[in-house]
């Protein structure tokens, strides 16, 4: 494999292509528009099916109907795209059904703005769609880690028969960088059973969530909560980063502005400062223990996001009051220069 | 003995949820009908709607999806786009398409996609206790129209079958009605062309069928018969509005 120059938005396309999905439903949005221009051009090329929908509804919607019938697919969105799939992205979860749906945010609420934010964490890890529900949603820093992270969530929504979102900041959609797709084969044995595939020689299947008995519709909950258990048992992923026993400060910081603020804390630490960083990569499940522990290792922790602070609200909720946790954010499209990150560290490390 | 008539081998022998009167039971024994006589049931996939008929999937003997509200043709898309080789149908009622739903069945009809539509009209929201649907009858009593529905603020029956026929896109759009023994067989008929079309990868296929809601219309099972014949059919033309010959 050799090292390509590509846009986020199509190293996206290309990794879903060669995780083996051949279906890709979608509806114009910038700042992720690329990645339907990228597909109806690479799709047919390996017999694969794109529709331009008529809406996101009609876009997420044929995503589950393509996944009923058993076969990978995807769709990407922004925002206020993705605001709108959240209808069908609770059925998707609540009849069980592999998918990949990937979030290029910009900044809101309304139609807000086009250029690149992380106000969209509530959304995804909270409140994906109506009822109890969750996704796993995966954070990349950079155009390769998030061509790595797609061909992984095609598994992981298999795995766990639960619709899986990629998150990534407008940047890293825009932005071209080295990327090198590894070889991928999909998994042996992923079980169809569910699938729509004609009730030849076996009974009927249904891909349903609705449950009119209060006593199944619980039981169905209570499955979905069973995988969410072992999803935060088994799929919690983050990077650490000069993390070091007594810290000036800790930073929790994802996607690309856990980026910035690395060059931040690099210009700070040859000063002669301590300054660490964890970056969630799975913001749900949410790698709450390994910040409780670094926090512990720390005078000071500080959340940064481009946003007025969502993911703040679960860093709190993993260093459980041993540190108080400040946050410094900016929002609309404006991306902090690592200069006033450095800045915003110095005032906490005095 | 020889056996003069069974249960048709794509319906589950199960009683239904149906309202006395209701002919959601008569059409959902004619689709199955025709899967059994075009020998595709071990390759069809239904979409169920958001309504009454949500519990389709019940009574037949063929996998299917739930849909969300008015979105099973664009499902039935994304299905058969993936898997071209299965046959794909919804069946609606007409909150749920004319309504919620019609972005959603006019570009997959104007798209041409290679789906059957059994669409269900019988001009109110069954399920939630009998609404007013954009299919509702001028004058015509609901509960969210209960002095009539009023045309001058809420507009006149939407005919879907009629818009749809408009574009240029070649289809096979028709509207029937089952509230008599001579309809329902040319019902049938129908629906067997809609789904023959699939078979062939013709075009994207529509039934339209005019309905009854007895409980709902405040109408005996007779009386709702003759309603339909005396009062729907004088806003509904019945006949083929768009057939794939024609192009």
């Amino acid at each position: 494999m050799t090292k390509v120059l590509m846009k986020g938005n199509e190293a996206l396309g290309e990794a879903a292509i060669r995780a083996n999905c051949r279906n890709y439903f979608a509806y114009p949005i910038t700042p992720q528009t690329e990645i339907a221009e990228y597909m109806v051009r690479r799709l047919p090329e390996v017999g694969g099916h794109f529709v331009q929908a008529e809406s996101e509804l009609g876009a997420v919607n044929m995503v589950y109907g393509a996944a009923a019938v058993g076969e990978r697919v995807f769709t990407s969105s922004s925002s206020p795209g993705v605001a709108l799939m959240s209808e069908a992205i609770s059925y998707l979860a609540g009849s069980q059904l592999p998918a990949v749906l990937i979030n290029i945010v910009r900044g809101g609420p309304g139609l807000g703005g086009i250029l690149p934010a992380q106000s969209d964490y509530f959304m995804a890890t909270k409140a994906g769609g109506h009822g109890d529900f969750r996704l796993l949603v995966l954070a990349p820093a950079g155009v390769q880690e998030a061509a790595d992270l797609v061909m992984d969530a095609f598994d992981l929504a298999d795995k766990y028969r639960n619709p899986v979102m990629i998150i990534g900041d407008g940047m890293i959609g825009q932005m071209m960088e080295p990327v090198e797709f590894r070889e991928y084969n999909t998994p042996e044995g992923i079980d169809r059973s569910y699938a729509n595939t004609g009730a030849k020689d076996r009974p009927p299947t249904i891909v349903k969530s609705l449950f009119l008995d209060p006593q199944q519709l619980e039981n169905n909950n209570l499955e979905l909560l069973a995988k969410y258990r072992l999803m935060e048992q088994h799929e919690i992923r983050f990077e650490e980063y000069a993390v070091t026993d007594k810290m000036d400060v800790l930073v929790v910081s994802y996607g690309m502005m856990a980026r910035i603020c690395k060059t931040a804390i690099d210009e700070l630490n040859q000063e002669g400062h301590r300054v660490g960083i964890v970056r969630p990569i799975t913001l749900f499940p949410f790698p709450s223990s390994a910040i409780y522990k670094a926090a512990a290792r720390a005078r000071k922790v500080i959340a940064i996001e481009m946003s007025t602070g969502q993911m703040v609200e679960d860093v709190r909720l993993a260093v459980r009051g041993r540190r108080a946790v400040q946050f410094y954010g900016r929002t609309g499209g404006i991306v902090p220069t690592p200069a006033e990150i450095r800045q915003q560290l110095l005032k906490l490390i005095k | 003995m020889e056996l003069a008539f069974k249960i048709s081998t794509a319906m589950k022998d199960v009683p239904t949820h149906y309202c006395p009167g209701c002919t959601h039971g008569v059409v959902h024994r004619m689709v199955a009908e025709v899967l059994e006589e075009l020998n595709i049931r071990e390759r069809t996939v239904g979409v169920a709607p958001v309504g009454c008929a949500v519990l389709i999937y019940n009574y037949l003997n063929n996998d299917f999806m739930e849909a969300p509200h008015g979105r099973a043709p664009a499902l039935a898309t994304g299905a058969k786009r993936a898997r071209p080789d299965l046959i794909l149908y919804t069946y609606q009622g007409d909150g749920d398409l004319a309504s919620i739903g019609f972005n959603e069945i006019f570009h997959a009809a104007n798209r041409g996609e290679k789906i059957t539509v059994i669409f269900i009209n019988n001009g109110i929201y069954g399920m939630t206790g009998g609404q007013m649907a954009p299919t509702t009858l001028p004058e015509q009593v609901t509960t969210t129209s209960p002095d009539g529905r009023d045309v001058s603020q809420t507009g006149f029956p939407v005919a879907v079958s009629e818009a749809l026929a408009t574009q240029a896109t070649p289809g096979f759009i028709v509207r029937c009605s089952v509230h008599d023994g001579l309809h329902q067989i040319q019902t049938k008929k129908l629906i067997r062309r809609a789904f023959q079309n699939q078979v062939d990868n013709r075009c994207f296929s529509l039934v339209e069928i005019l309905s009854t809601c007895p409980t709902n219309w405040g109408l005996t099972p007779q009386q709702s018969l003759e309603h339909i014949r005396d009062n729907t059919l004088q806003h509904y033309k019945l006949g083929i509005l768009k057939s794939p010959e024609e192009v």
